[in-house]
Protein backbone atom coordinates (compact mmCIF):
# COMPACT_ATOMS: atom_id res chain seq x y z
CA UNK A 1 0.00 0.00 0.00
CA UNK A 2 1.64 3.45 -1.31
CA UNK A 3 0.56 6.35 0.86
CA UNK A 4 -0.04 9.84 -0.12
CA UNK A 5 -1.04 12.69 2.10
CA UNK A 6 -1.61 15.49 0.14
CA UNK A 7 -3.69 17.19 2.31
CA UNK A 8 -3.67 20.68 2.77
CA UNK A 9 -2.06 21.65 -0.87
CA UNK A 10 -3.61 23.61 -3.65
CA UNK A 11 -4.84 22.68 -6.56
CA UNK A 12 -3.54 20.44 -8.61
CA UNK A 13 -0.87 19.33 -6.65
CA UNK A 14 -3.10 16.72 -4.74
CA UNK A 15 -3.92 15.14 -8.17
CA UNK A 16 -0.20 15.77 -9.54
CA UNK A 17 1.02 13.26 -6.72
CA UNK A 18 -1.70 11.13 -7.14
CA UNK A 19 -0.93 10.60 -11.02
CA UNK A 20 2.92 10.13 -10.14
CA UNK A 21 1.27 7.49 -7.45
CA UNK A 22 -0.15 5.69 -9.27
CA UNK A 23 2.05 5.58 -12.43
CA UNK A 24 4.52 4.26 -10.13
CA UNK A 25 2.44 1.66 -7.97
CA UNK A 26 2.61 -1.12 -10.78
CA UNK A 27 -1.28 -1.77 -9.68
CA UNK A 28 -0.69 -1.56 -6.29
CA UNK A 29 -3.28 -0.04 -3.89
CA UNK A 30 -2.37 3.85 -3.47
CA UNK A 31 -4.21 5.55 -0.37
CA UNK A 32 -4.58 9.31 -0.93
CA UNK A 33 -5.44 11.43 1.66
CA UNK A 34 -7.13 14.97 0.62
CA UNK A 35 -8.65 17.70 2.55
CA UNK A 36 -11.20 18.99 0.26
CA UNK A 37 -13.85 18.05 -1.82
CA UNK A 38 -12.32 19.68 -5.32
CA UNK A 39 -9.58 17.70 -4.52
CA UNK A 40 -11.53 14.31 -3.81
CA UNK A 41 -13.26 14.70 -7.17
CA UNK A 42 -10.23 15.59 -9.11
CA UNK A 43 -8.02 12.22 -7.79
CA UNK A 44 -11.20 10.45 -7.97
CA UNK A 45 -11.46 11.33 -11.97
CA UNK A 46 -7.61 10.30 -12.08
CA UNK A 47 -7.98 6.97 -10.72
CA UNK A 48 -10.81 6.33 -13.17
CA UNK A 49 -8.94 7.72 -16.36
CA UNK A 50 -6.49 5.48 -15.17
CA UNK A 51 -8.73 2.26 -15.25
CA UNK A 52 -8.59 2.20 -11.57
CA UNK A 53 -11.52 1.33 -8.95
CA UNK A 54 -11.60 3.72 -6.15
CA UNK A 55 -13.43 3.77 -3.03
CA UNK A 56 -14.05 7.14 -1.04
CA UNK A 57 -14.58 7.31 3.10
CA UNK A 58 -14.87 11.08 4.74
CA UNK A 59 -12.74 10.92 7.66
CA UNK A 60 -13.42 14.30 9.61
CA UNK A 61 -12.93 16.67 7.53
CA UNK A 62 -10.65 14.47 5.00
CA UNK A 63 -11.10 12.17 2.75
CA UNK A 64 -9.49 8.97 2.24
CA UNK A 65 -9.47 7.47 -1.02
CA UNK A 66 -7.99 4.09 -1.96
CA UNK A 67 -7.08 3.33 -5.19
CA UNK A 68 -7.15 -0.47 -6.59
CA UNK B 1 -24.12 17.34 -6.26
CA UNK B 2 -21.57 14.70 -7.50
CA UNK B 3 -23.98 15.13 -10.72
CA UNK B 4 -22.48 18.64 -10.80
CA UNK B 5 -18.98 17.09 -11.66
CA UNK B 6 -19.85 14.59 -14.51
CA UNK B 7 -19.41 15.84 -17.92
CA UNK B 8 -23.13 16.44 -18.17
CA UNK B 9 -23.34 18.01 -14.85
CA UNK B 10 -20.04 20.36 -16.02
CA UNK B 11 -22.43 21.06 -18.99
CA UNK B 12 -25.26 21.91 -17.97
CA UNK B 13 -23.87 24.26 -15.25
CA UNK B 14 -22.01 26.45 -17.49
CA UNK B 15 -25.35 26.51 -19.68
CA UNK B 16 -26.99 27.84 -16.57
CA UNK B 17 -24.00 30.06 -15.49
CA UNK B 18 -23.57 31.21 -19.06
CA UNK B 19 -27.81 32.02 -18.86
CA UNK B 20 -27.89 33.99 -15.59
CA UNK B 21 -24.57 36.28 -17.14
CA UNK B 22 -26.90 37.19 -20.09
CA UNK B 23 -29.58 37.68 -17.43
CA UNK B 24 -26.91 40.42 -15.69
CA UNK B 25 -26.04 41.60 -19.16
CA UNK B 26 -29.84 42.30 -20.15
CA UNK B 27 -30.41 43.98 -16.63
CA UNK B 28 -27.83 46.55 -16.95
CA UNK B 29 -24.33 45.59 -16.50
CA UNK B 30 -21.33 47.31 -18.95
CA UNK B 31 -21.51 45.89 -22.60
CA UNK B 32 -19.00 42.64 -22.89
CA UNK B 33 -18.41 42.83 -18.75
CA UNK B 34 -21.78 41.01 -17.45
CA UNK B 35 -19.68 39.64 -15.01
CA UNK B 36 -15.86 40.18 -14.56
CA UNK B 37 -14.18 39.17 -11.54
CA UNK B 38 -11.02 41.57 -12.07
CA UNK B 39 -13.09 44.68 -13.09
CA UNK B 40 -15.61 44.68 -10.16
CA UNK B 41 -13.25 44.05 -7.49
CA UNK B 42 -11.51 47.48 -9.04
CA UNK B 43 -15.16 48.93 -8.95
CA UNK B 44 -15.18 47.96 -5.20
CA UNK B 45 -11.95 48.99 -4.63
CA UNK B 46 -12.70 52.26 -6.19
CA UNK B 47 -16.35 52.55 -4.12
CA UNK B 48 -14.37 52.03 -1.29
CA UNK B 49 -12.22 55.08 -2.58
CA UNK B 50 -8.86 52.81 -2.64
CA UNK B 51 -8.66 54.60 -6.05
CA UNK B 52 -10.43 57.53 -6.80
CA UNK B 53 -10.47 57.00 -11.15
CA UNK B 54 -14.12 58.36 -11.26
CA UNK B 55 -15.77 56.18 -14.05
CA UNK B 56 -14.92 53.04 -12.02
CA UNK B 57 -16.28 53.15 -8.55
CA UNK B 58 -19.44 51.16 -7.33
CA UNK B 59 -19.96 48.47 -4.94
CA UNK B 60 -20.56 45.13 -6.84
CA UNK B 61 -22.92 43.42 -5.66
CA UNK B 62 -22.14 40.42 -7.35
CA UNK B 63 -18.16 40.27 -5.87
CA UNK B 64 -19.97 39.75 -2.37
CA UNK B 65 -22.76 37.37 -4.04
CA UNK B 66 -19.68 35.14 -5.20
CA UNK B 67 -18.39 34.69 -2.07
CA UNK B 68 -21.04 34.59 0.35
CA UNK B 69 -23.04 31.93 -2.30
CA UNK B 70 -19.58 29.84 -2.05
CA UNK B 71 -19.94 30.18 1.63
CA UNK B 72 -23.50 29.37 1.75
CA UNK B 73 -23.36 25.98 0.55
CA UNK B 74 -20.10 25.13 1.51
CA UNK B 75 -21.77 25.34 5.12
CA UNK B 76 -24.70 23.70 3.77
CA UNK B 77 -23.20 20.46 2.70
CA UNK B 78 -20.37 20.47 5.48
CA UNK B 79 -17.41 21.30 3.25
CA UNK B 80 -16.78 24.90 4.81
CA UNK B 81 -13.22 24.49 6.56
CA UNK B 82 -11.49 27.14 7.96
CA UNK B 83 -7.65 27.17 6.68
CA UNK B 84 -4.73 29.35 6.30
CA UNK B 85 -0.95 29.05 6.16
CA UNK B 86 0.13 28.39 2.97
CA UNK B 87 2.67 30.91 2.06
CA UNK B 88 -0.24 34.10 2.28
CA UNK B 89 2.25 36.78 1.57
CA UNK B 90 3.37 35.33 -1.52
CA UNK B 91 -0.04 34.47 -2.64
CA UNK B 92 -0.93 38.36 -2.18
CA UNK B 93 1.93 39.02 -4.33
CA UNK B 94 0.27 36.52 -7.07
CA UNK B 95 -3.01 37.87 -6.80
CA UNK B 96 -1.47 41.83 -6.84
CA UNK B 97 0.09 41.25 -10.33
CA UNK B 98 -3.24 38.55 -11.53
CA UNK B 99 -5.35 42.32 -11.15
CA UNK B 100 -2.20 44.34 -13.29
CA UNK B 101 -2.46 41.75 -15.70
CA UNK B 102 -6.16 41.64 -15.74
CA UNK B 103 -6.29 45.41 -15.77
CA UNK B 104 -3.67 46.03 -18.73
CA UNK B 105 -5.72 43.62 -20.84
CA UNK B 106 -8.96 45.01 -19.41
CA UNK B 107 -10.93 41.92 -18.22
CA UNK B 108 -10.29 38.21 -16.16
CA UNK B 109 -10.80 35.44 -18.00
CA UNK B 110 -14.64 35.16 -17.42
CA UNK B 111 -14.85 38.33 -18.95
CA UNK B 112 -12.18 37.51 -22.16
CA UNK B 113 -14.78 34.67 -22.52
CA UNK B 114 -17.89 36.81 -22.58
CA UNK B 115 -15.96 39.23 -24.73
CA UNK B 116 -14.82 36.24 -27.21
CA UNK B 117 -18.34 35.64 -27.61
CA UNK B 118 -19.22 38.99 -29.10
CA UNK B 119 -16.80 38.68 -31.51
CA UNK B 120 -14.18 41.00 -29.73
CA UNK B 121 -11.08 39.59 -31.37
CA UNK B 122 -8.86 41.36 -28.81
CA UNK B 123 -10.16 38.40 -26.53
CA UNK B 124 -8.87 36.01 -29.05
CA UNK B 125 -5.31 37.80 -28.81
CA UNK B 126 -5.22 37.67 -25.10
CA UNK B 127 -6.20 34.26 -24.94
CA UNK B 128 -2.96 33.35 -26.43
CA UNK B 129 -1.68 35.25 -23.88
CA UNK B 130 -3.78 33.30 -21.08
CA UNK B 131 -2.68 29.66 -22.56
CA UNK B 132 0.93 30.53 -22.56
CA UNK B 133 0.99 32.01 -18.75
CA UNK B 134 -1.10 28.53 -17.86
CA UNK B 135 1.54 26.38 -20.21
CA UNK B 136 4.56 28.11 -18.41
CA UNK B 137 3.10 27.77 -14.69
CA UNK B 138 1.80 24.04 -15.89
CA UNK B 139 5.90 23.74 -16.24
CA UNK B 140 6.78 24.78 -12.97
CA UNK B 141 4.04 23.00 -10.97
CA UNK B 142 5.52 19.64 -13.21
CA UNK B 143 8.73 20.83 -11.52
CA UNK B 144 7.01 20.41 -8.07
CA UNK B 145 6.34 24.19 -7.29
CA UNK B 146 3.95 24.28 -4.20
CA UNK B 147 3.20 27.11 -1.81
CA UNK B 148 3.04 24.37 0.94
CA UNK B 149 0.12 23.21 2.71
CA UNK B 150 -2.70 25.55 4.30
CA UNK B 151 -3.69 24.09 7.93
CA UNK B 152 -7.15 23.95 9.88
CA UNK B 153 -7.35 27.36 11.83
CA UNK B 154 -9.81 28.79 13.97
CA UNK B 155 -13.19 28.31 12.54
CA UNK B 156 -14.43 31.84 12.72
CA UNK B 157 -11.73 33.10 10.21
CA UNK B 158 -12.54 31.90 7.41
CA UNK B 159 -16.03 33.86 8.06
CA UNK B 160 -13.91 36.64 8.02
CA UNK B 161 -14.14 37.99 4.30
CA UNK B 162 -17.89 36.97 3.69
CA UNK B 163 -18.92 38.22 6.65
CA UNK B 164 -16.90 41.52 6.04
CA UNK B 165 -18.15 41.76 2.91
CA UNK B 166 -21.77 41.50 3.58
CA UNK B 167 -21.40 43.91 6.15
CA UNK B 168 -20.14 46.32 3.42
CA UNK B 169 -22.84 45.69 1.12
CA UNK B 170 -25.47 46.50 3.64
CA UNK B 171 -23.77 50.24 4.00
CA UNK B 172 -23.48 50.11 0.18
CA UNK B 173 -27.35 50.31 -0.04
CA UNK B 174 -28.46 52.02 2.92
CA UNK B 175 -26.25 54.86 2.77
CA UNK B 176 -24.06 57.22 1.05
CA UNK B 177 -20.83 56.31 1.75
CA UNK B 178 -19.27 54.84 -0.58
CA UNK B 179 -18.23 56.33 -4.32
CA UNK B 180 -20.22 55.70 -7.14
CA UNK B 181 -19.92 56.81 -10.83
CA UNK B 182 -22.09 58.62 -12.74
CA UNK B 183 -20.59 58.22 -15.94
CA UNK B 184 -18.46 55.07 -17.53
CA UNK B 185 -18.19 51.54 -16.75
CA UNK B 186 -18.96 51.91 -12.75
CA UNK B 187 -22.24 53.52 -13.90
CA UNK B 188 -23.61 50.75 -15.60
CA UNK B 189 -24.93 47.79 -13.82
CA UNK B 190 -28.18 45.76 -13.14
CA UNK B 191 -30.56 46.66 -9.92
CA UNK B 192 -28.95 45.65 -6.88
CA UNK B 193 -30.86 42.98 -6.37
CA UNK B 194 -30.50 41.28 -9.72
CA UNK B 195 -26.29 41.36 -8.98
CA UNK B 196 -26.78 39.33 -5.75
CA UNK B 197 -29.33 36.70 -6.61
CA UNK B 198 -27.99 35.65 -9.70
CA UNK B 199 -23.92 35.92 -8.07
CA UNK B 200 -25.03 33.80 -5.30
CA UNK B 201 -26.12 31.09 -7.42
CA UNK B 202 -23.02 31.54 -9.31
CA UNK B 203 -20.73 31.44 -6.52
CA UNK B 204 -23.09 28.38 -5.19
CA UNK B 205 -22.65 26.34 -8.48
CA UNK B 206 -19.09 27.40 -8.89
CA UNK B 207 -18.04 26.26 -5.77
CA UNK B 208 -19.92 22.68 -6.44
CA UNK B 209 -18.23 21.95 -9.66
CA UNK B 210 -15.02 23.59 -9.96
CA UNK B 211 -15.57 25.99 -12.62
CA UNK B 212 -11.95 28.07 -12.47
CA UNK B 213 -11.12 29.63 -16.44
CA UNK B 214 -7.18 28.71 -15.36
CA UNK B 215 -7.72 25.44 -14.13
CA UNK B 216 -9.76 24.36 -17.42
CA UNK B 217 -6.27 25.27 -19.46
CA UNK B 218 -4.72 23.67 -16.82
CA UNK B 219 -5.29 20.39 -16.46
CA UNK B 220 -5.05 19.76 -20.65
CA UNK B 221 -1.46 20.87 -20.05
CA UNK B 222 -0.96 18.50 -17.28
CA UNK B 223 -3.36 15.56 -17.12
CA UNK B 224 -4.51 15.66 -21.01
CA UNK B 225 -7.97 15.76 -19.16
CA UNK B 226 -10.74 18.73 -21.04
CA UNK B 227 -13.19 18.14 -19.11
CA UNK B 228 -12.63 21.49 -16.76
CA UNK B 229 -12.89 23.59 -20.42
CA UNK B 230 -17.02 21.98 -20.79
CA UNK B 231 -18.15 24.80 -18.82
CA UNK B 232 -16.40 27.37 -19.97
CA UNK B 233 -17.24 26.13 -23.31
CA UNK B 234 -20.58 25.82 -23.09
CA UNK B 235 -20.87 29.92 -21.04
CA UNK B 236 -19.09 31.11 -24.61
CA UNK B 237 -22.02 29.52 -26.36
CA UNK B 238 -24.50 30.75 -24.24
CA UNK B 239 -23.41 34.40 -24.64
CA UNK B 240 -22.52 33.98 -28.32
CA UNK B 241 -26.59 33.13 -29.06
CA UNK B 242 -27.32 36.22 -26.69
CA UNK B 243 -25.29 38.10 -28.36
CA UNK B 244 -26.06 37.34 -31.74
CA UNK B 245 -29.78 37.48 -30.86
CA UNK B 246 -29.84 40.73 -29.07
CA UNK B 247 -27.10 42.65 -31.90
CA UNK B 248 -24.42 42.64 -29.44
CA UNK B 249 -21.62 40.85 -31.81
CA UNK B 250 -19.69 42.45 -33.53
CA UNK B 251 -16.74 41.33 -35.50
CA UNK B 252 -13.52 42.58 -35.15
CA UNK B 253 -10.49 44.64 -33.43
CA UNK B 254 -11.60 47.90 -33.25
CA UNK B 255 -14.65 49.76 -31.77
CA UNK B 256 -15.29 47.09 -28.87
CA UNK B 257 -16.64 47.87 -25.90
CA UNK B 258 -14.18 48.85 -23.16
CA UNK B 259 -11.22 47.41 -25.03
CA UNK B 260 -8.40 47.79 -26.60
CA UNK B 261 -6.31 46.43 -29.78
CA UNK B 262 -2.76 46.65 -28.04
CA UNK B 263 -1.67 43.20 -28.83
CA UNK B 264 1.28 42.71 -27.06
CA UNK B 265 0.25 44.50 -24.11
CA UNK B 266 -3.41 41.96 -24.38
CA UNK B 267 -1.35 39.00 -24.76
CA UNK B 268 0.82 40.22 -21.55
CA UNK B 269 -1.33 41.37 -19.43
CA UNK B 270 -3.46 37.41 -20.24
CA UNK B 271 -0.21 35.82 -19.66
CA UNK B 272 0.49 37.72 -16.05
CA UNK B 273 -3.38 36.47 -15.39
CA UNK B 274 -2.43 32.96 -16.37
CA UNK B 275 1.02 32.54 -15.10
CA UNK B 276 -0.12 33.54 -12.02
CA UNK B 277 -3.53 32.39 -11.54
CA UNK B 278 -1.94 28.69 -12.49
CA UNK B 279 0.40 29.21 -9.42
CA UNK B 280 -2.21 30.74 -7.00
CA UNK B 281 -4.37 27.50 -7.71
CA UNK B 282 -7.02 29.23 -9.55
CA UNK B 283 -8.60 32.36 -11.40
CA UNK B 284 -9.67 35.19 -9.66
CA UNK B 285 -13.66 33.67 -10.01
CA UNK B 286 -11.88 30.87 -8.01
CA UNK B 287 -9.95 32.47 -5.67
CA UNK B 288 -13.02 33.71 -4.11
CA UNK B 289 -15.18 30.73 -4.44
CA UNK B 290 -12.23 29.34 -2.13
CA UNK B 291 -12.11 32.22 0.04
CA UNK B 292 -15.96 31.52 0.51
CA UNK B 293 -15.49 27.90 1.13
CA UNK B 294 -13.06 29.44 4.44
CA UNK B 295 -9.33 29.42 2.41
CA UNK B 296 -7.65 32.42 4.45
CA UNK B 297 -5.03 32.03 1.87
CA UNK B 298 -7.48 32.82 -1.54
CA UNK B 299 -8.77 35.60 1.05
CA UNK B 300 -5.30 37.55 1.15
CA UNK B 301 -5.26 36.61 -2.33
CA UNK B 302 -8.54 38.45 -3.03
CA UNK B 303 -6.96 41.60 -0.96
CA UNK B 304 -3.81 41.38 -3.27
CA UNK B 305 -6.08 41.66 -6.02
CA UNK B 306 -8.45 44.50 -4.30
CA UNK B 307 -4.82 46.50 -3.85
CA UNK B 308 -3.47 45.58 -7.09
CA UNK B 309 -6.64 46.90 -8.18
CA UNK B 310 -6.24 50.42 -6.02
CA UNK B 311 -2.36 50.47 -7.45
CA UNK B 312 -3.45 50.06 -11.31
CA UNK B 313 -5.84 53.40 -10.93
CA UNK B 314 -3.82 55.37 -8.67
CA UNK B 315 -0.76 54.99 -10.81
CA UNK B 316 -2.72 55.35 -14.12
CA UNK B 317 -1.35 51.44 -14.84
CA UNK B 318 -4.46 50.09 -15.92
CA UNK B 319 -4.97 49.62 -19.90
CA UNK B 320 -7.41 52.48 -21.29
CA UNK B 321 -10.00 51.75 -23.57
CA UNK B 322 -9.47 52.83 -27.06
CA UNK B 323 -11.89 55.59 -28.31
CA UNK B 324 -13.10 56.77 -31.34
CA UNK B 325 -13.04 60.56 -32.43
CA UNK B 326 -15.88 62.81 -31.53
CA UNK B 327 -16.81 66.32 -32.32
CA UNK B 328 -13.84 67.58 -29.56
CA UNK B 329 -11.51 64.71 -29.15
CA UNK B 330 -9.52 62.17 -31.61
CA UNK B 331 -9.70 58.90 -31.45
CA UNK B 332 -7.28 57.21 -28.90
CA UNK B 333 -5.71 53.81 -29.33
CA UNK B 334 -5.83 52.83 -25.77
CA UNK B 335 -3.78 50.36 -23.59
CA UNK B 336 -1.35 50.70 -20.55
CA UNK B 337 0.73 54.06 -20.26
CA UNK B 338 4.71 53.43 -19.89
CA UNK B 339 4.11 53.44 -16.53
CA UNK B 340 1.67 50.01 -16.81
CA UNK B 341 4.35 48.20 -19.21
CA UNK B 342 6.71 48.50 -16.94
CA UNK B 343 4.66 47.24 -13.83
CA UNK B 344 3.36 44.32 -15.84
CA UNK B 345 6.47 43.05 -17.37
CA UNK B 346 8.12 43.81 -13.47
CA UNK B 347 5.65 42.14 -12.61
CA UNK B 348 6.27 38.97 -14.84
CA UNK B 349 9.35 38.94 -13.77
CA UNK B 350 8.12 38.37 -9.91
CA UNK B 351 6.41 35.39 -11.11
CA UNK B 352 9.08 33.89 -12.70
CA UNK B 353 11.00 34.17 -9.44
CA UNK B 354 8.09 33.20 -7.42
CA UNK B 355 7.98 30.09 -9.22
CA UNK B 356 11.47 29.61 -8.90
CA UNK B 357 12.00 29.83 -5.34
CA UNK B 358 9.17 27.77 -4.33
CA UNK B 359 10.25 24.16 -6.00
CA UNK B 360 9.69 21.64 -3.88
CA UNK B 361 10.64 17.70 -3.88
CA UNK B 362 6.69 16.56 -4.24
CA UNK B 363 7.67 13.12 -5.41
CA UNK B 364 10.09 12.31 -2.76
CA UNK B 365 7.07 13.15 -0.34
CA UNK B 366 4.57 11.60 -2.47
CA UNK B 367 5.85 8.23 -1.12
CA UNK B 368 6.42 8.58 2.26
CA UNK B 369 4.11 10.22 5.13
CA UNK B 370 4.94 14.09 5.59
CA UNK B 371 6.45 14.80 8.95
CA UNK B 372 4.04 17.73 9.34
CA UNK B 373 0.70 16.56 8.60
CA UNK B 374 -2.17 19.20 7.66
CA UNK B 375 -4.23 18.03 10.31
CA UNK B 376 -3.06 16.23 13.83
CA UNK B 377 -4.70 13.53 14.03
CA UNK B 378 -6.19 14.00 17.50
CA UNK B 379 -8.53 16.93 15.27
CA UNK B 380 -9.98 14.52 13.12
CA UNK B 381 -11.85 12.88 15.87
Amino acid sequence: MRDVDARGLSCPEPALMAMDAIRDSAGETVRVLVSSATAKVNVEEIARRNGRAVETTREGDDYVLVIS
Amino acid sequence: MEILNSKKGLLVSGLVIGALIAVLAAAGNPANMAICAACFIRDVAGSLKLHTAAPVQYFRPEIVGFVVGSFLIAVATREYRSTAGSSPMTRFILGFVMMIGALVFLGCPLRMVIRMSAGDLNAWVGLVGLVAGVATGSIFLRKGFSLGREQDTNRAAGTVLPVALAILLVLSVTTALFAASETGPGSAHAPVLVSLVVALVIGAVAQKMRLCFVGGIRNVFLMRDATLLLPIVAIFVVMLVYNLATGGFKLGFEGQPIAHAQHLWNILGMYAVGFAGTLAGGCPLRQMVLAGQGSCDASVTFLGMLIGAAFAHNFNLAGAAATVATAEKAATAGGPSNAGQVVLVAGIVVLFVIAATNLRRRKAAAGVAPTAPAVPAEAQA
